[in-house]
């Protein structure tokens, strides 16, 4: 499988206090453990099982995944900024490969 | 015993249809069961209110491997009016488990949105337990054209 990539979207200014929109997708085959291969034998799971985004430092919003999401996970969700910083993106693999991604805010 | 191919393809015919249900309701059935237990370990046994949670999904779903779902929760998201975790469930798959969002006061406001795998046609049930211990549940049923699990 090829290395993972991480896309994020978000907006690159704010005005402080307002409630943004964090659109991430990596993609990931995310193999569910359920699947047959031609000769009958299962597919061993793996898939990504943790997500978690972080501004500088403190916790926004995280999520623990099961197989019944779908392949090349997609997650969109809030975050309230304050003041100008990074959004850290972490995605967590079932073989405890971490892909990771960065993007900065100006809050103006 | 001397058999004939006609009473030879009867009973492979047999076993088949055996194994196919047996292979399909089985897993099904605890997956149901599976998920009221979900739902009480989740809320600590009390019985969830509707309203304030709001569950979007597509009434029929073509393709089972990709069916978009969004949660919202009607809250401040400040002080005691804080949406601590969202759990989304789908009673009909091999395992109800779906995803678990955790919101904090920096979110701003509990709303997310996934996509997720659907073996046939179900109910997604979503949960969400705020900070002051009280649990809401909203549910829809997916009729899904094609399966999203196995292969």
């Amino acid at each position: 499988m090829a290395t993972p990539k991480p896309r994020v979207k978000l907006p690159k200014t704010a005005s402080a206090g307002e409630v943004i929109t964090i659109k991430t997708l990596i993609s990931h085959t995310m193999e569910s453990g359920q699947r047959k291969d031609s000769e009958g034998k299962v597919i061993p799971r793996q898939i990504i099982n943790k997500f978690t985004c972080e501004f500088n430092g403190a916790t926004v919003f995280s999520c623990d995944i099961e197989p019944a999401i779908s392949a090349n996970p997609y997650f969109e969700f809030n975050a309230k900024v304050k003041e100008s910083g990074t959004f850290k993106f972490t995605w967590v693999d079932d073989d405890g490969s971490i892909y990771a991604d960065e993007q900065a805010i100006e809050v103006k | 015993m001397n058999i004939n191919r006609r009473q030879a393809l009867g009973l492979s015919a047999g076993a088949v249809a055996f194994a196919a249900t047996g292979f399909s309701a089985v897993p099904a059935l605890a997956s149901a069961e599976d998920a009221e237990k979900r739902i009480t370990d989740f809320t600590g046994g009390k019985t969830p209110e509707t309203g304030k949670l709001t569950l979007t999904a597509p009434e029929i779903a073509e393709n089972g491997n990709t069916v978009p779902v969004s949660v919202s929760v009607d809250s401040a998201m400040e002080g005691d009016d804080l949406v601590e975790e969202v759990m989304i469930l789908a009673d009909g798959n091999p395992n109800p488990d779906v995803a678990t969002f955790r919101f904090t006061e920096a979110s701003g406001t509990a709303a997310a949105t996934t996509r997720m795998r659907l073996a046939k046609t179900q109910n997604v049930i979503a949960v969400a337990r705020m900070k002051d211990g009280s649990t809401y549940i909203d549910k829809k049923e997916v009729k899904v054209t094609i399966g999203g699990c196995g292969g």
